[in-house]
């Protein structure tokens, strides 16, 4: 399991040696063909924030000639705000105080048919983590109502034991999303002090129960604004190498949310909480690049987190799927717009009009890449 | 001309319709290159739908469809997409690709060589992706498969032909066509494709990723029939030393 292997490094000294590389070690990274975790260091280090063009556009090739002029598009399914976690960033907490939804099936089928109307067939369920009312059987019960509806289902919700995965891929599950939002033990621990999620080496180890019980492809990512970004992509780059090894037979996406205002309701504070930026919009776009160059065959997805503009320009940069006239709040389609959601929507153009501007820049917007069959 | 089962091709260049910008660029591409044989990937399309926009730029009188199966990880997913396919673009041709590996999508030999066996009983015409595997290719010509296509180089690379010296044997070997299929990366590399005698080749990232698709397939139909003209027309032996004469035979001359 990966928790063995992360025991052997240090959060501090690898943070160390990122910052000391340098450009020599920049210019060797970009020069080879195939790039390893020390290149990969030294592309998301300071010392190539001067080689950022050259870095964008080897990053555009490799990454037309990998998935071509085309862009796939999802959008995410929030099926409840319950929750039994205390997680600071987020608005789905327990301590906040806000009305707790979770979508019956008839709802489910409602909001199924606003996101279809929209013409998605790559769909991502989301939940917080309330076991009592929206565990597995629930899961099991939605995937098994939407599946002839969509060509390809993702879930987002806690971390699962490899018997209630293989469960849910039988029930053609294709893709989890699990993001250890940290890869720093103690940070970790102090931005989840309650519930399940507080268990930091449950949730490294999820992706390992995933790879065994033979999902598709799984999503890893941290959450930008908890700890230094660098090192926590650096983390997440070993965690890759570890996986795609032992599971070869699975894909890997990557997805890098920067933190959103939050509207708050917990006692201490009330209304829109903003977080500090920790990464910069350039910096961003070296982490983009530094991925791609990384990994060939990485998904890199971008979600609705980010601004209108920033998105069109991040097009041909390296992403391979975007979300687009998302809702974070469950029943935020059609059920219930005006409910609580997780964050809040800097993106909020409608999914044609995103795709007529894929479209401008001489990208294909995907809308269907999978066969419902094989799940 | 080149006879796969029942049909018969003028063109020897075989497209694929994927990593294209839009629909109107890829029938651009298509038309351009004068091919006859297009392979669509079943998961790409909405087979249900005749407005499917892949589909309907697809469709021309002189263009032939050649569903693929790609993403399906194994035997069983294969033949399953192998009848959905079938159904729903009424032909029984089938590009066979199983690749349990999602990163470098190589082609999985035996699963690929059971799903031959299995669909040619149910009256599939054939054409699988595999490994320039010279004995594989026996292999799938007993299990009655329509032509073999090994691949010059990992799919998607534009390296061209690693894979020449095993490609040479397959070539010699072959009873059925041998379609070259992925790596192909420049118009030179389906030349020398068809040089050492390859009855086809498949293209499709070297083009759709092109700054100019259509002009780049038009560039690979003049090399393939370059090639294919070469190599009917008998290329010269290349020799690595000048000819000498016979310093150590010239005595014979005197006996």
């Amino acid at each position: 399991m990966f928790t063995e292997i992360i025991e052997k490094y240090d959060w501090n000294s690898q943070k160390e040696s990122i910052l000391h590389k340098g450009a020599d070690d920049v210019r060797r990274a970009l020069n080879r063909t195939r790039r390893d975790i020390e290149d990969f260091k030294a592309l998301i280090s300071p010392a190539a924030l001067p080689f950022l063009e050259q870095m964008a556009q080897l990053s555009h090739r490799l990454t037309q000639k990998r998935f071509g002029k085309t862009i796939q598009l999802y959008i995410p399914l929030y099926l409840s705000n319950e929750c039994q976690n205390i997680c600071t960033y987020c608005a789905f907490s327990l301590d906040n105080k806000i009305r707790r939804k979770t979508l019956s099936p008839i709802e489910i089928m409602q909001e199924v048919q606003a996101i279809k109307a929209m013409g998605y067939e790559h769909v991502l369920l989301v939940t917080g983590e309330a076991n009592k009312t929206v565990g597995v059987d629930y899961l099991k019960q939605a995937i098994k109502l939407i599946k002839p509806h969509f060509a390809n289902i993702s879930l987002e919700v806690q971390p699962l034991d490899q018997r209630e995965y293989e469960l849910l891929i039988a029930e053609g599950l294709y893709s989890v999303l699990v993001y250890q939002e940290t890869y720093h033990k103690e940070r970790y621990k102090a931005y989840h002090p309650k519930g399940k999620k507080s268990n930091f080496d449950y949730r490294l180890e999820t992706p390992d129960r995933l790879g065994r019980a033979g999902i598709h492809k799984i999503g890893l990512g941290t959450l930008i604004g908890l700890e230094d970004w660098r090192t926590d992509a650096l983390f997440t780059a070993l965690h890759l190498r570890y996986l795609e090894k032992r599971y070869w037979q699975t894909k890997y996406s990557i997805s890098f949310p920067r933190l959103r205002p939050i509207e708050l309701n917990n006692g201490d504070e009330q209304g829109l909480h903003h977080f500090g930026q920790f990464i910069s919009d350039r910096e961003l776009v070296q982490l983009i690049c530094a991925w791609r160059l990384f990994d060939e065959e990485l998904e890199i997805s971008l979600s609705t987190r980010e601004e209108e503009k920033f998105r069109n320009r991040l097009i041909p940069l390296g992403i391979t799927s975007i979300s687009a006239g998302s809702k974070t709040n469950p029943g935020g389609y059609v059920v219930e717009p005006q409910s609580l959601e997780q964050f809040e929507i800097s993106d909020e153009r409608p999914a044609q009009e995103i795709a007529s501007i894929i479209k401008q820049q001489g990208y294909e917007p995907v809308w269907k890449d999978w066969e419902k069959t094989w799940a | 001309m080149l006879k796969i089962a029942d049909k018969t091709f003028q063109s020897r260049l075989f497209l694929g319709t994927g990593k294209f910008g839009s629909p109107q660029e890829m029938e651009g591409a298509v038309l351009a290159s004068g091919t006859e044989l297009v392979t669509v990937a079943l998961r790409r399309v909405d087979a249900e739908n005749k407005d499917d926009a892949l589909l309907q730029h697809v469709q021309h009188p002189h263009v032939h469809l050649l569903p693929n199966t790609s993403g399906a990880r194994n035997a069983k997913e294969a033949v399953l997409a192998a009848q959905l396919a079938r159904e729903a673009l009424e032909t029984n041709w089938l590009k066979l690709e199983i690749h349990p590996d999602p990163r470098y999508l190589l082609p999985d030999a035996i699963e690929t060589l059971k799903a031959t066996e299995e669909l040619a009983k149910l009256g599939f015409v054939i054409l699988p992706y595999i490994h320039a595997d010279p004995v594989l290719c026996k292999q799938l010509e007993n299990a009655g498969t329509a032509a073999v296509m090994p691949l010059g180089a990992p799919i998607g690379t534009n390296k061209g032909l690693k894979t020449i010296d095993f490609l040479e044997i397959i070539i010699e070997q072959s009873l059925v066509p041998v379609i070259v299929d992925a790596g192909i990366g420049a118009p030179s590399d389906a030349a020398k494709a068809m040089e050492i005698g390859a009855d086809a080749v498949l293209v499709n990232t070297a083009i759709a990723v092109a700054g100019k698709p259509r002009e780049m397939a038009e560039a690979f139909k003049q090399a393939v029939e370059a090639g294919r003209k070469a190599f009917e027309s008998g290329l010269g032996t290349v020799t690595k030393h000048a000819e000498a004469s016979s310093p150590l035979t010239a005595f014979l001359d005197n006996f």
